[in-house]
């Protein structure tokens, strides 16, 4: 509601180590309230509240195996809610990106199977075919000048059928066939899919690429020319367009960026589970986009970080578990899931509130 | 602007045809092992002739959700006995019960000579039954809906009682020495999977609670399981509804350190290998095929030969039967043609 117009939507460059101000006005303002100010410190506070809150309600939480269950709830979440948030400063948001894991892990399971292939060429045709769907969101949105919640909703539908239908089409069932017996699988699986031991514990890999691919989405974010279009293209779409900034370019690969992290997912799924049923998916994008929202991203574009959403997956995920670790009756569980997600977003609003208050 | 982004799609035209052309190398590296060439030896489903009655049409309409395994098995059954009745099927769903109820109007619509319907939401439908009553077109129920079909005036049921299979189940834990078990329920609030658990709890002396896990995402459910399998140590048997779920579940097990055991309703293909690997101890198979296959033949039954399934009175049963150790093989051959 008002959150779109309490926070800043400017653009937020990297505070330059220029010159000291010399307004009295700004040295007022400390470095904490400055640092309050970022897109994702409130999201940080809610999760660490939510962290603290589940650490002291369910005891077997504070094991290190059971953090490891969290991060890899939060990863898989986290890895697509990254380039959802950046598409979502860059002022457009999708709605496929749900199904598109699906289509993505469909496309190479099948692939591979039918022609009887190395998984990885499975693998590239779908990486190929989530980046043409990440396009042709883009490129139909550019085109037409429709809003993205049009344009995506048709992708999403269009998806869904053809998910269904092509797997029924080629398969004869709605679910791909097994693949873990086919060459290329193991070194596939490690990539995508594997978990390694720290400690005694088993971190899944998945967990290093979302922390991976966070790291470089913020330094794309906050030190590239690439990052300064995606917050010109989300401000304003005109302004951008006057000064210079690439507009077509940029949303569309943004949309692609979206692809990738469908196709990554997509991969991760089919190399754990083995097979793919052809109806999953459905519901997940809203998930995404609440993890970008909770993490500070505004819906209506120009304002946030790629930091915030990994805290946003990370609360999503800890919530998610925390209720089962915490052994509560779970009749309630969706209720206490939205109960603790507002909880946590009320913390982050007051947070940038107060932080930028004067 | 746009030239310029212009100038760039024409940039990425030779990248696209070298990533073609890469795939097209890449083509080569077929897989030794496994992939369909391996499955192909398995012939075609079951085929038994074809009668020579007169052509009728019955519609299908079930509660469905799409892209799921179990259904695609009912309808392979009942496309079969349609295949051999010279029957013409028209099959539709949806999972809202609204919509289901309007489909049910279309075939009345349709002027169908027969209607198989799935009765999850059973006040949701009464309207439009009765209206197919009116209409003088036999009404089948099958799946679901045990407890409802004859209320509605159907003319027979082919199904599982849920809960008499959850009770099975309860009493086969029993008879492994179960004390506590976990239900995994992939979709909260579908009354069926509710009743299955239900039945468990009746006849399981052990404790048992209930865990939902949202089934449309396979990760969470790995995951969620994983994490009750750590929040109590004692779980020592799974339970899921759904084979997909069952073999997630397995993977939890292994995740968590647990030594839980873990058992299913129904079947598919990869379900059938683990049980022969002694990864899941047993499946409650309600035969979906079977349920499919005998509410189309029931309907042709009552045209042709006026004879009704079950005396018109009586449910007829496809489940609960339970796959394990002891008779998968003979199952496996036809769950790997997803007829089980």
């Amino acid at each position: 509601m008002s959150m779109a117009q309490q926070a800043e939507p400017a653009v937020t460059t990297p505070p330059a180590p220029g010159p000291k101000q010399t307004d009295g006005r700004t040295r007022e303002r400390s470095v904490a309230l400055r640092v309050l100010a970022r897109p994702e410190v409130g999201v940080f506070l809610g999760a660490v509240a939510v962290f603290v809150f589940f650490l002291i309600a369910a005891p077997t939480l504070r094991d290190g195996g059971s953090m490891a269950t969290v991060l890899y709830q939060s990863s898989t979440i986290g890895i697509m809610a990254l380039p959802v948030a950046l598409l979502m400063i860059g002022g457009e948001f999708d709605l496929s990106a749900g199904v598109a894991v699906v289509t993505s892990a469909l496309t190479a399971g099948m692939l591979s199977y039918q022609l009887t292939m190395n998984v990885w060429m499975g693998v590239v045709v779908a990486l190929v075919a989530s980046l043409a769907v990440g396009a042709f969101n883009g490129w139909v949105l550019m085109k037409t000048g429709l809003p993205s919640f049009l344009v995506t909703l048709a992708t999403f539908l269009v998806l869904q059928g053809v998910n269904l239908a092509v797997t029924k089409l080629v398969t004869g069932n709605v679910a791909t066939d097994d693949i873990s017996d086919m060459d290329g699988f193991d070194q596939a699986k490690a990539l995508f899919a594997s978990s390694f031991d720290v400690g005694g514990v088993e971190v899944k890999i998945t967990v290093v690429w979302w922390l991976v691919f966070a790291a470089l989405a913020t330094w794309v974010l906050l030190r590239t020319k690439y990052g300064n279009w995606i917050f010109a293209v989300g401000g304003s779409q005109e302004s951008a367009r006057a000064v210079g900034v690439p507009v077509t370019f940029t949303k569309i690969t943004l949309f692609m960026l979206v692809g990738f992290g469908a196709w990554f997912v997509g991969m991760h799924q089919l190399f754990s589970f083995n097979t793919v049923q052809s109806g999953e998916g459905v519901g997940q994008e809203l998930i995404y986009i609440a993890a970008a929202v909770i993490g500070g991203c505004l819906l209506t574009g120009g304002y946030g970080s790629a930091i915030g959403p990994v805290f946003g997956a990370f609360m999503f995920g800890m919530v998610n578990q925390g209720i089962v670790f915490a052994g509560w009756n779970p009749d309630w569980f969706k209720a206490f899931l939205g109960v603790m997600l507002l909880g946590a977003v009320l913390i982050n609003l007051y947070v940038r509130r107060a932080a930028t208050r004067r | 602007m746009d030239r310029s982004s212009h100038a760039r799609s024409r940039r990425f035209a030779p990248a696209v045809a070298l990533a073609a052309a890469a795939a097209l190398t890449l083509a080569g590296c077929s897989s030794s092992s496994g992939g369909k060439k391996a499955d192909e030896e398995s012939d075609a489903g079951a085929s038994a002739g074809k009668a020579n009655t007169p052509r009728m049409t019955v519609a299908l309409v079930t509660h469905q959700a799409p892209g799921d395994t179990f259904w695609d098995i009912v309808r392979k059954g009942a496309q079969a006995a349609a295949d051999k009745d010279n029957v013409k099927l028209v099959y539709s769903a949806d999972p809202n019960a609204g919509n289901q109820a309007n489909l049910v109007q279309n075939a009345i619509d349709q002027k169908v000579d027969g209607i198989a319907v799935t009765l999850a939401k059973p006040d949701a439908l009464r309207s439009v039954l009765d209206k197919a009553e009116k209409a003088g077109i036999p009404v089948v129920g099958l799946n679901s809906g045990l407890a409802d079909w004859k209320k509605l005036g159907l003319m027979e049921f082919f199904g599982q009682d849920e809960s008499v299979a959850g009770e099975a189940l309860g009493k086969r834990l029993n008879e492994d020495g179960a004390k506590k078990a976990v239900c995994v329920i992939h979709e909260q609030g579908n009354v069926g999977l509710t009743q299955r658990c239900d039945g468990v709890k009746k006849t399981f002396e052990g404790s048992i609670e209930n865990l939902y896990v949202n089934g449309t995402d396979m990760p969470s459910v790995k995951s969620t399981v994983t994490a009750k399998l750590k929040q109590d140590g004692d779980i020592d048997h799974l339970i899921t509804l759904g084979a997909p779920f069952a073999m997630t579940a397995v993977q939890s097990v292994d995740e968590s350190g647990s030594k839980a055991k873990v058992a299913t309703f129904d079947l598919n293909k990869e379900l059938t290998g683990a049980i022969e690997k002694g990864d899941i101890e047993f499946a409650v198979d309600q035969q979906p095929y079977l349920q499919g296959y005998l509410a189309v033949d029931g309907l042709w039954l009552y045209k042709n030969n006026g004879n009704y399934s079950g005396g018109g009175e009586q449910p007829v049963l496809t489940g609960p039967a339970f796959v394990d150790k002891t008779n998968v093989k003979a199952v496996a051959e036809f769950a790997s043609k997803g007829t089980r």
